[in-house]
């Protein structure tokens, strides 16, 4: 039988959809997730199946609806509440950082807060400097938020299964060009095949998309698939890449990336999030902490050079790691 | 409706017990403080906000409340957790930082949660509104009784947390009960130089929601005002705004200068001790004598002082548990 397929945002509704029917604890609240299905899809169906008492069109109140699914989850519910753009964090960021983050913590874990927030990220169709960011690392770096960034569609849902049964408050960043939908540029593998059956992927377990033996590619999100053409074009030329899809960045899997640097003895890192202070920071110490020696180059990094992400098409190519950049990173530290 | 005998003195001692408390915390975090004021000093490091003069308004509420109604509190929370009848050795015990107390040290004095009675506070003014909010959809939701409730300053009425947590609550027509406490200053700066609004009870017209305001300093209109709200919202006719009109008896926090405060202003409000009125309406109705003000007090005293022995002589937790609870289910 042919493996069914799906796009990334039918899987996440898939895996929402599945939750909400095996746990009636379980709803959804945000901007227009509703009859619109969510701006980039996440939530389509979910309304018709499950109705308004559960699947919550809030008002323009991030704050306020952040700050209620911290309220229901600590009473005992599971609530999913979507921010449609991660851009639009500062209105609600007390709630996030302060509270979601902390309560568990401060309570001396005697209160949970089993909550997803999932939100969009992602730049590459000229929408400018406040809705194509992608910020993981800025809630990467508070303790007490679980990070999850998903690649492909078979991702999507097991993680998203993962979010909602764990009893942490999980963020989980969804790239709008890994989503499937038909107004953004085509990506052959934001369709791809996804079990019907419910299933998990278990936190901090980096996924290898690709083997390689020459330079390893630390990567996520969108950039994977970037970093997989690269690895394509580079294999052409006889180099080959490995391609290691993080998946999650809070709990992060050390251990495969250790075990990778060990092997191809270089490192590059394909980031969309901005350069200094942040995930590729992070992962280059991690490397110097543990696998020093393994190192036959220093590590290259592909990220935001630390602008803001500028509207005109030129001016965003010029920032956002592409494709040729990452070619050409990877040719440069095979000549180191 | 006049309170019953019983009912006054119940609300008495919860707030003889609410003010004695507080007045032995200052005491106990003066020590290793003086001569020289050190914040990080003594027993109890760290800032302390305290509730004294604000006693009628926890008391007059969370007299309605059953320990499953949540309440979400503020940086100013003792008063608030002890009339919803929280152990006060185990709050005893977190605001001294041990192992023993509530958070198990983690939390400390503006941070206390009682699960049990669904209590939880915090330091971000406005910050525990939403909460109650989020409480509120969720017994909702399971088509329960219970009612959420949130207390807040006067100065978080200001905070866009207030406006969407009220907007959010009347949409939903959800069972909560939002306790604006007017204690007259957001630290220093007053009412008047923070809203137009003179009442936040007029906001309330705003969301569409019945709102009154009271004199906080009167526990039975306290107490009135906020068993109607609570009986509304458990019969599932939606939330109420209730200003209270009160007074903090010792600053924002200890070592507060309070050189904002006009002359004579907090004299003329301590004429109105909350307890002191409700305590001369007892006795003018035969219903308290001296002596039994005195063994209520005796008895609040002896109480509070088993939970400072029970505190100091508690344990710090060890170092490596700073390292414990940021995650339920850590990988």
């Amino acid at each position: 039988m042919a493996e069914r397929l799906l796009t990334t945002a039918r899987a996440i509704a898939e895996a929402i959809a599945q939750e909400m029917e095996r746990d009636e604890r379980v709803f959804v609240m945000g901007e227009d997730i509703g009859a619109y299905g969510g701006i980039f899809g996440a939530t389509q169906g979910l309304l018709e199946k499950f109705g308004p008492e559960r699947v919550m069109d809030t008002p323009i109140s991030e704050m306020g609806f952040i700050g209620a699914a911290v309220g229901a989850a600590t009473e005992g519910m599971r609530p999913i509440a979507e921010l449609m753009f991660v851009d639009f964090f500062g209105v609600a960021m007390d709630q996030i950082f302060n509270h979601m983050a902390k309560i568990h913590y401060m309570s001396g874990g005697n209160v949970k807060v089993p909550m997803v927030l999932m939100t969009a990220i992602g730049g590459g169709y000229s929408d400018a400097a406040q809705h194509s960011q992608c910020l993981y690392s800025l809630f990467a770096h508070t303790p007490g938020i679980k990070v999850v960034v998903p690649s492909t569609p078979y991702d999507a849902k097991g993680l998203m299964i993962q979010a909602i049964r764990d009893d942490d408050p999980v963020m989980y960043f969804f790239h709008k060009g890994i989503m499937g939908l038909g107004w953004m540029a085509p990506n052959p593998r934001a369709t791809g095949p996804v079990p019907e059956e419910p299933y998990t992927i278990p936190f901090g377990q980096a996924d290898v998309k690709r083997e390689g033996s020459d330079l390893t590619i630390l990567t996520l999100s969108l950039m994977v698939h970037r970093s997989l053409d690269a690895a394509e074009q580079l294999a052409e030329e006889g180099i080959s890449a490995e391609v290691i899809d993080l998946r999650t960045l809070v709990p992060l899997d050390k251990a495969t990336i250790i075990e990778s640097v060990k092997k191809t003895h270089r490192v590059l890192i394909v980031d969309e999030d901005y350069k200094s202070f942040g995930l590729s920071g992070e992962l280059i110490a991690i490397i110097a902490e543990e696998a020093l020696d393994y190192v036959d180059a220093p590590p290259k990094r592909l990220a935001v050079p630390d602008v803001p992400i500028p509207y005109s098409r030129p001016l965003e190519q010029e920032v956002i790691p592409s494709v040729d950049r990452i070619v050409q990173a990877a040719r440069e530290l095979m000549a180191e | 409706m006049a309170l019953s005998r019983e009912t006054l003195l119940q609300l008495y001692e919860m707030m003889v017990k609410i003010r004695t408390f507080e007045e032995r915390v200052a005491e106990i975090y003066y020590e290793g403080k003086q001569p020289v004021f050190n914040i990080a000093a003594g027993p109890v490091p760290g800032e302390m906000h305290l509730y004294s003069g604000q006693e009628a308004v926890a008391a007059g509420v969370c007299a309605h409340l059953r320990p499953d109604d949540p309440v979400t509190s503020t940086h100013r929370p003792h008063g608030h957790l002890i009339a919803k009848g929280v152990d006060l050795k185990r709050m005893m015990a977190e605001i001294f930082g041990k192992e023993t107390g509530l958070c198990h040290g983690k939390g400390g004095h503006m941070h206390l949660f009682d699960p049990e009675l669904h209590f939880g506070c915090g330091g971000i003014v406005g910050g525990g509104i939403p909460h109650a909010v989020g409480a509120a959809l969720a017994i909702k939701k399971r088509g329960e009784d219970r009612v959420a409730v949130s207390f807040f300053g006067e100065g978080a009425a200001n905070i866009g947390a207030f406006h969407e947590s009220l907007n959010l609550a009347a949409l939903w027509k959800l069972p909560a009960v939002f306790i604006v406490e007017d204690n007259l200053y957001a630290i220093s700066v007053p009412k008047t130089a923070s809203t137009a609004v003179r009442s936040n009870a007029e906001r309330g017209a705003a969301y569409g929601i019945p709102a009154v305001q009271v004199d906080g300093q009167d526990v039975v209109a306290v107490y009135e005002a906020a068993g109607e709200a609570v009986e509304r919202a458990r019969r599932g006719e939606g939330p109420t705004l209730i200003e209270a009109v009160c007074y903090r008896f010792r600053g924002h926090f200890e070592g507060d200068p309070e050189h904002y405060l006009p002359e004579g202003e907090k004299e003329r409000w301590k004429q109105r001790d909350p307890i002191v009125l409700l305590a001369k309406q007892l006795k003018d109705q035969g219903w308290l004598t001296d002596e039994e003000a005195q063994a209520i007090q005796d008895r609040m005293t002896a109480l509070i002082a088993e939970a400072e022995a029970f505190a100091r002589e508690s344990a710090y937790p060890p170092p490596e548990a700073a390292l414990t609870d940021v995650f339920v289910q850590a990988e």
